[in-house]
């Protein structure tokens, strides 16, 4: 049951083949047998069959939608009412979250049923999932591997097939890298389509909800029922929502697909490059044209997002203070003795080091050589992208530099960890959509290729996935011990 | 860009962070080599360019000034440390 997409799943569900509550207990089980790979920080069974009897009540009165009784796994960084809702952070160990963030009440209402949290880096900064409060998550691929990250307890339950999808955040690439290290498919929107509200903030100006799947077909499903407009959200955009599934088999002939040549620079695996130019004669036997294209400032996305993104982080964080939810030192013996151990204590690592370069960059004396330059070459790599959207349709290339590497292998220097989302950061500080779809494999482990679209056209770059799925095999193979 | 102990001191009071003695020198080193790489920015030349304010270049949107949520003090306060008569209670601030 495990082995089929959401789409078959809901035909299933319609036809009376299948029940939510039979579909619910075999996840469940899946998610106990396969517990050592850390994929869940917290699992809500009873929750979840509650919510499965009530989706199968609905469908015998005839009220069910598509999507309704699909069991799905929310990344923890969603609050969820009434569930635990960590972040994977000692800070927020124990916090119950008092409200549902607009992804969850959308899938809620949907009638989706929620199986449990899924582990990830700590407040999302991480890129192999080993900055989590609980423990690294494992590739089911090579248990010895890390999932990617910050989405990788997501990747992996979506990779080992312990719910039916699973949702994930983008801030600089974390949807799209963790779903090409464990072959499914990561959707992250356009900046402002889905909306960000009680989804825990890391950097605002660049965080976007999506979804980790086994196919585009899917992603597109999910994507018709968490994308629109949300007055609670400031930044989320007011734009009508097309249904994403209807264009999924539009022809793609006569179509450009843009190459960027600094995508394929020195860092890349040359096996990596070999399975992006079979993957673009896929594209060609399809009828799509295939331009080279260049972004000459690519080179600064990670440079400038590792300004950006702390210094919002350092702002936003600094809502946990001891006082109001979250961890609280013992003995405190002043209100700046209470903020200081409360925040060492209860932060790890990985983000005592974003907050810290966040707040230098933002410092007296500091903020112009550093924020504000990284604000203008933001614009320069936004630019870059926008004039090469007037002569193609979606730009192409790798995901990530090579396949996941080894638990343990990047952790001592922050800078190597940060190069493996070069490919993926300048997507989000341009804030357009883009997606990893599986492509092939290194030496039995997964890579995947990348999609990028303009503002607003998921729908496009959901349409050259699905074609390119329905060519190829690769998004259907997992893991051995998983089938 | 080498910082040194007493920046990264600096740095964490400013942030209102805890850094243990025996850790300050690995925060030292690895803030460093942050700062070093992001220096690169340096050699880019945005002459003219203006600071991005939001990738997709709107307007902030404004709501009108009315109470839209309803108070639901004690539920939130279920998640605080510590309170006492509603009130979130912190260490004595003022003698």
């Amino acid at each position: 049951m495990h082995t089929k997409t959401i789409a078959e799943l809901s035909r299933m569900l319609a036809a009376g083949e299948t029940s939510s509550e039979e579909l619910t207990r075999h996840y469940l089980e899946r998610i106990r047998a396969h517990a050592d790979l850390n994929a869940f920080i917290t699992v809500t069974e009873e929750e979840a069959l509650a919510e499965a009897r009530r989706a199968d009540a609905l469908r015998r009165k005839g009220e069910a939608g598509p999507l309704a009784g699909i069991p799905i796994a929310q990344k923890d960084i969603f609050c969820t009412d009434g569930v635990k809702t960590t972040c994977a952070s000692k800070m927020l160990e124990n916090f119950i979250s008092p409200y549902d963030a607009t992804v969850v009440e959308r899938m809620k209402r949907a009638g989706m049923v929620m199986l449990g949290k899924t582990n990830m880096d700590e407040f999302a900064m991480g890129s192999s999932n080993e900055t989590s409060y609980f423990g690294p998550v494992k590739n089911p691929w090579d248990k010895t591997r890390v999932p990617g990250g910050s989405s990788g307890g997501s990747s992996a339950a979506m990779a080992a097939r312990l719910a039916a999808a699973t949702t994930g955040t983008d801030t600089g690439g974390s949807i799209r890298q963790p779903a090409a290290l464990t072959n499914t498919t990561g959707l992250k929107p356009t900046y402002g389509r889905v909306s960000r509200y009680g989804m825990i903030a890391f950097a605002s100006s660049l965080d976007q909800a999506g979804t980790i799947t086994a196919t585009a077909e899917d992603a597109a499903m999910l994507l018709n029922v968490i994308a629109g407009f949300d007055e609670r959200d400031s930044t989320s955009v007011d734009k009508p929502v097309p249904d994403y599934t209807a264009t999924l088999n539009d022809d793609i002939a006569g179509l450009v697909i843009g190459v960027p040549k600094e995508f394929f620079d020195d860092g890349l695996d040359p096996r990596v490059a070999e399975c992006v130019r079979e993957a673009l004669k896929v594209y060609e036997r399809l009828g799509a044209k295939i331009v080279d294209v260049s972004l000459p400032n690519l080179g600064l996305s990670v440079p400038t997002y590792y300004v950006v993104a702390p210094a919002e982080c350092s702002s936003n964080l600094s809502r946990f203070d001891g006082v109001r939810f979250g961890y609280r030192c013992e003995n405190p013996t002043s209100l700046e003795d209470l903020y200081k151990r409360s925040r060492g204590e209860g932060f790890g690592a990985e983000v005592k080091r974003r907050i810290m370069t966040g707040t230098y960059v933002l410092s007296a004396g500091y903020y112009d050589a550093y924020y504000l330059k990284a604000q203008k070459t933001r614009e320069l790599i936004k630019e870059d992208f926008c004039r090469a959207f007037e002569k193609v349709d979606v730009l192409m290339g790798p995901t990530t530099p090579t396949a996941a590497f080894g638990i343990g292998e990047k952790t001592d220097d922050p800078i190597t960890m940060y190069l493996n989302d070069i490919y993926v950061n300048g997507v989000n500080l341009a804030g357009m959509p883009g997606m990893s779809i599986p492509m092939g494999f290194i030496d039995g482990l997964p890579v995947g290729l990348q999609i990028i679209g303009n503002y607003f056209e998921e729908a496009k770059m959901l349409n050259f996935a699905h074609r390119y799925q329905r060519e190829t095999d690769w998004h259907t193979k997992l893991p051995k011990g998983f089938e | 860009m080498a910082l040194k102990p007493e920046d990264v001191a600096a740095i964490a009071h400013l942030a209102r962070l805890e850094i243990r003695d025996e850790d300050v020198s690995s925060y030292a080193d690895n803030l460093s080599r942050i700062l070093d790489f992001v220096q690169q920015l340096e050699r880019a030349d945005t002459e003219g360019v203006a600071p991005m304010a939001h990738p997709l270049a709107m307007s902030q949107r404004l709501r009108a000034d009315e109470v839209t949520e309803q108070d639901q003090r004690e539920r939130f306060q279920q998640n605080a440390p510590q309170v006492e008569a509603g009130l979130y209670l912190v260490p004595k601030v003022i003698e």
